[in-house]
């Protein structure tokens, strides 16, 4: 009889076991590869302490192959259960699709504040399909040693700015902005939308370009671009051909003295710089105006409907809701800012610095994510090309201005008449 | 009598035939059925038969962009057989003859360079012609030169030939081989008469040599026609999708690329995909029927 008894508990053991091991598996999808070990051995540990039974897997793809792998893979059905969402259309059309599960009735969402839900919701707002994960903050970096040699202050306005360029390209050998036009994304992410909000007020400019009551052709607009007609100056020799990468490399070995970025590169130069450096927001015209920052909301996370395990990925989706998973990834994942409403205490001086400008001054996201990437011609890569040419001189500010006007008032109804 | 049917023809064909109709003649023909559907934001797919083409080639927005790549590609296949081929005829010949020493070391190191991956041979060039790490600069000072030097790669009017003559410098090896391959089966009778004729060396090549091996540079053209029209990693590899700066070094592969693919906040598109590729296809095809209904055919060939 014990026998029996023995072999009924191992059989129920067993079962139990293997139901397990089927049913709470969750493979996440994410083109953060530079984040694959801090997932690992961080964030996932992290969640295993609270869940044991859920097995999570960390599935990267590099980001310029991200968006065409992840949607043949959820055509074809091989796509992982969580999905790692990009800023509105792109995930958008992914709903759309039914690639995506609506996430209404998730109490996590209560969590987050409606301009991070924004990027991740349908046109009227009523159904978000994805739970924001974090935001990268623009604006530039510089070199203490520098600034200290050359007695410079940091730049507060744009005479400032332009005073410190000036003095950096005349009394020193170093490059004043490490920055080319190459990669050409840098010319619209990095420069263009981080130093814009300040000349379009934010999110004032941003929304009357898509009410139709303002048009890139007008003064606020072009500003922007005047400016970075004068940047090509300050680039250092041959920046046409100058990579990202050798942008990074340039300031990381202390040659350049200033680095237009976002947050993303604070991990990076923890790790690659001797020097210390510090952040300061785009200058704005005088002193005490209104500072705006492109807050950009760039990374959420949903659930891919033809999933398994739908009830394990919702209560992923939970912990990533909680103050617990904002702290780790704010502070382990450093430059990406939590978008909860949480109170998150950062620890990295430059990421602190940055974060801190949300309080100091108005957030706005990136000119053009929402909507007007939804057409033919595509904005987001006109805007590469025509920022990258006003950056060499080879096209005036007025010229480009108008370039991306037609191109938006070709296809978006408010914009054409 | 009736003969038995050659069943074993059907064998020995079969492997090939299945393996080319699964992995070539099938997908090139779904590409074609596919261009002429179309698909809606909600994924469904219907036939609109030829509207996709009527938009690549009519819509301002589809034909800049693709006549600005076939313009590209054409001026990148022009360059390859302006540099290309005549360098290779010309290391070809030198080559094959008779006394030369270190000849195989020579012919190795030639071709070494269409051995590697195209990604490595994009990062070296790039490397080497970088304004900032590059050693071009310095290179060109050794020789007093470096006014001259530009940053090649980033500006419009040079970054396509740039790219163009970095593909020459890989590709060099394939015509040298197969040139030099059709000068070595010459037989040697031939060159022997002659030079007892009393015909210089430039001579015996010119009206001896070269006619022999016309139907192999005719080869070596068709090659890079296709090669070239089918163009992608390099610029890929140094430019990335966008071909910058301004589209000047865009050619159909790349224009293929993301259209298909979607690029960034582009979102793919499957069908107008397949028609960029079938445009492709069909100026490929143009491009050899051409070559072989009007050279091809006045191409005299002779018994060796």
């Amino acid at each position: 009889m014990p026998n029996f008894k023995h072999c009924v508990a191992g059989i129920t053991l067993a079962a139990t076991l293997s139901l397990a091991a089927q049913a709470q598996t969750l493979t996440i999808e994410s083109w953060r590869v530079d984040d694959k070990d801090l997932w690992e051995d961080i964030l996932i540990p992290a969640f295993n302490a609270e869940h044991p039974d859920i097995e999570v897997r960390f599935n990267a793809t590099a980001p310029t192959e991200y968006d065409s792998s992840i949607n043949a893979r959820l055509q074809a059905g091989t796509a992982g259960d969580l999905i790692t969402c990009r800023p509105f259309d792109q995930s958008l059309s992914l709903f759309n699709q039914g690639y995506l599960e609506p996430l209404n009735g998730l109490d996590a969402l209560d969590n987050y504040q409606d301009f991070a839900k924004r990027a991740w919701s349908t046109d009227d707002g009523d159904t978000s399909f994805c739970l924001p994960m974090a935001s990268v903050i623009h604006g530039f970096f510089y070199n203490k040693a520098i600034f200290d040699e050359l007695d410079l202050e940091v730049p507060q306005t744009r005479d400032e700015f332009f005073d410190a360029l000036e003095t950096i390209e005349e009394d020193s050998s170093y490059t004043p902005l490490a920055l080319g036009t190459n990669d050409q994304w840098e010319a619209n992410q990095i420069v263009f939308t981080n130093i814009g909000p300040n000349y379009w007020d934010g999110e004032e400019g941003r929304m009357a370009l898509l009410s139709g009551d303002a048009k890139f052709t007008d003064e606020e607009f072009v500003a922007a671009w005047e400016e970075m007609a004068q940047w090509g100056d300050y680039m250092g020799r041959g920046y046409e051909a100058q990579t990202y990468g050798d942008s990074q490399n340039l300031f990381a070995l202390g040659r350049a003295a200033i680095y237009p970025t976002g947050s993303w590169d604070i991990s990076y130069f923890n790790s690659q710089a001797i020097f210390e450096f510090g952040a300061f927001k785009p200058p704005v015209e005088d002193s005490g105006d209104t500072c705006y920052i492109s807050d950009h909301t760039d990374m959420g996370i949903g659930i891919n409907p033809a999933s398994d395990n739908a009830d394990a990925a919702r209560t992923f989706l939970d912990w990533v809701a909680s103050a617990d998973f904002a702290d780790l990834f704010t502070n382990e994942v450093t430059g990406f800012f939590s978008l909860s409403s949480h109170d998150v205490d950062v620890q990295d001086p430059v990421a602190a610095e940055m974060i801190s400008w949300r309080n100091d001054c108005e957030s706005t996201i990136r000119l053009n994510a929402q909507v007007m990437n939804r057409g033919t011609p595509n904005m987001e890569q006109e805007l590469w090309v025509v920022s990258s040419q006003v950056l060499n001189g080879t096209l005036s500010p007025e010229e480009a201005a108008e370039q991306i006007q037609d191109g938006f008032a070709q296809w978006y109804e408010p914009q054409s008449n | 009598m009736k003969r038995a049917f050659p069943w074993h023809l059907l064998f020995f064909l079969a492997p090939a035939v299945l393996i080319y109709t699964l992995f070539s003649a099938y997908p090139l023909f779904d590409t074609l059925r596919l261009s002429l559907f179309t698909d809606t934001t909600d994924g469904v797919r219907s036939f609109t038969g030829l509207s996709n083409f009527v938009t690549l080639l009519s819509d301002p927005n589809w034909s800049g962009p693709f006549w600005n790549a076939l313009w590209n590609n054409t001026q990148f296949f022009i360059i390859h057989m302006l540099v290309q081929n005549p360098i290779g005829l010309m290391l070809a010949a030198l080559l094959s003859m008779k006394d030369l020493r270190g000849g195989r070391t020579y012919r190795t190191l030639i071709f070494l360079p269409t051995l590697l991956s195209v990604v490595i041979i994009g990062f070296i060039w790039q490397l080497i012609l970088s304004p900032l790490w590059g050693v071009s600069e310095g290179f060109l000072a050794f020789f007093g030169l470096d006014f001259l030097f530009e940053a090649w790669l980033g500006r419009e009017g040079s970054a396509l030939i740039t790219l163009a003559l970095i593909s020459v410098w890989q590709f060099i090896g394939i015509p040298m081989m197969l040139i030099y391959a059709a000068l070595l089966s010459i037989p040697d009778d031939l060159i022997e008469a002659a030079r007892v004729d009393g015909a210089s060396p430039w001579r015996t090549f010119w009206r001896i040599r070269v006619p022999l091996i016309l139907p192999t540079l005719g080869l070596v053209t068709i090659l890079t026609f296709v090669g070239n029209f089918n163009a992608f990693e390099l610029i890929y590899a140094v430019k990335g999708a966008l071909a910058g700066p301004n589209f000047s070094t865009d050619i159909l592969g790349t224009f293929f690329y993301r259209t298909f693919f979607g690029y960034q906040s582009q979102i793919g598109s499957a069908t107008m995909g397949a028609t960029v590729a079938t445009m492709m296809f069909l100026v490929i095809l143009v491009g050899v029927m051409l070559y072989f209904f009007v050279i091809q055919r006045r191409l005299t060939r002779y018994q060796l």
